[in-house]
């Protein structure tokens, strides 16, 4: 397979970043995406080039840490999974794939195609936790009875793994499934219910100041979420601010 | 509205409960203008009754145009929220991929209804001041009917409000369905609350464009 890269390149946080174009002979169809950018890279240290710094850890699907906007779409063209899932056989021989980072304020670009994503750190330490506790000493947060309708709901919100993909998708930046995901994991558990007012306050007010955007409810971000988490989490998120800030 | 303006989630309650006000004002408008259709008489005495009713005249209106100039003005400031939120934009951004065309273009075709609001507006409410405050005429309950035909003889106006009320079908397409869930509401009756809203947003301004229609027609044929 032979492919033409199309690469945004940006040497640190306050360079300017330009597309670079990038020619790849001998891809397999077998490869995952990464694999195929560590071809690149390989080749790239060989001629004394920098490599093309892009994020990566578990290759699993599971972190969350990879994070690539390709062909104008987070995580590439296939549904629910990562970019590190992809494989080259979603492409063809003679494909030009656009490789870009996620765009958005609140996601700066540290280098090439990695951003910074502690925002969505700051989110969750400004209420996605709870106080009850879990090790069996003095309370046991397991001993409290879960219906099996709320525990799963509430699983479905806790799979969100943070990549970023839907504020990269929304045509707003925004981060409301994100936020919504880890208000909902809690809010839907007895055990979420002690700090639940302030939760949705304070992690809505943080992303706020994170520079997101609005919901346009245009559901861009469900779709191309790898966890397919739902936007029902977003009205859920909505109720509980809404009840929160009438409660005052 | 300082308040409102700091919470992403506030503006956007601000928004749907503006916009659903604006849309059960819709089917008010609906069928006073559908009663032309049926019985000229009705029409003029609904619309003398709209004209002079006092409550109407001073509170009611002023609340509806205050609805719509907040729904617009908030409109723009999530608007300029939202580009700054992206930032620099993508090389390539396949948004067709993931989200249907009028939920991406709610600007445009709010942009195109404002603008028909304007000149609905010089047609229609400036024509009414300048009769009952500039000119001082008299109340006259038989004018309406032959007012509001005249206003559908030339072909260009009819043409601009035929293409304002696709553009308002569109707008309300997402923004009726979308209103709901800014407001939390989604459970086991959204998905028919959503039927009804795309079936409101096809019904009434296709509706008001008939009535248009029919008026100018109905003027080549006499």
């Amino acid at each position: 397979m032979k492919l033409t890269l199309k690469i945004w390149r940006q040497q640190d946080a306050k360079s300017k970043g330009k597309m670079v174009k990038y020619n790849l002979d001998n891809v397999d169809e077998d490869m995952s995406f990464l694999e195929m950018l560590d071809i690149l890279n390989e080749g790239l240290i060989e001629k004394g080039e920098e490599p093309v710094e892009f994020d990566h850890d578990c290759r699993e699907g599971i972190c969350g840490t990879c994070s690539l906007q390709i062909n104008g779409r987070p995580h590439g063209p296939d549904r629910k999974i990562t970019v590190c899932q992809l494989h080259m056989r979603s492409f063809k021989n003679g494909d030009t794939i656009t490789i870009e980072p996620w765009r958005a304020k609140a996601f700066p670009v540290i280098k090439d195609l990695i951003v910074d994503r502690s925002a969505f750190d700051r989110i969750q330490q400004a209420g996605g936790y709870i106080s009850v506790g879990t090790s069996g000493n003095p309370v046991d947060a397991n001993a409290i009875p879960v219906e099996k309708e709320m525990a799963d709901q509430s699983f479905n919100a806790a799979t969100c793994i943070g990549c970023g993909a839907c504020v990269a998708a929304c045509k707003n930046a925004s981060a409301m499934l994100f936020t919504s995901a880890k208000v909902s994991q809690f809010a839907l558990l007895p055990q979420g219910q002690v700090e639940a007012a302030e939760r949705v306050q304070n992690m809505v007010k943080q992303m706020d100041l994170e520079g997101f955007g609005n919901c346009t409810n245009t559901g861009a971000c469900e779709i191309e979420c790898p966890k397919g988490i739902s936007l029902e989490n977003i009205a859920r998120m909505n109720r509980e601010y809404l009840f929160a800030s009438v409660k005052g | 509205m300082s308040g409102m303006l700091k919470s992403s989630i506030l503006r956007k309650v601000v928004m749907a409960l503006s916009g659903l006000f604006l849309v059960s004002f819709l089917l008010l408008h609906f069928s006073i203008n559908l009663s032309s259709v049926i019985d000229p008489e009705l029409f003029n005495q609904w619309s003398h009754f709209m004209g002079y009713n006092p409550l109407v005249q001073y509170v009611a209106q002023p609340i509806l145009i205050a609805g719509v100039i907040v729904h617009f003005v908030m409109g723009f400031i999530l608007e300029a929220q939202n580009r700054a939120a992206r930032g620099k934009g993508y090389v390539q951004y396949k948004g067709s991929a993931n989200a249907p065309w009028v939920s991406r273009n709610m600007l445009l075709s709010g942009g195109v209804v404002l603008a028909f609001l304007a000149l609905h507006f010089y047609d229609f409410w400036v024509h009414e001041m300048t009769y009952k405050y500039v000119d001082a005429l008299p109340e006259d309950p038989a004018r309406y009917y032959e007012e509001t035909v005249a206003k559908f003889v030339p072909m260009w106006r009819t043409v601009i409000y035929m293409i304002s009320f696709f553009l308002l079908a569109l707008h309300l397409w997402h923004g009726f369905a979308s209103s709901f869930q800014s407001m939390g509401i989604n459970n086991k009756y959204t998905p028919a609350l959503v039927k009804f809203a795309k079936f409101y947003a096809i019904v009434i301004p296709g509706g008001f464009a008939f009535i248009a229609l029919y008026h100018h027609l109905n003027h080549l044929a006499h």
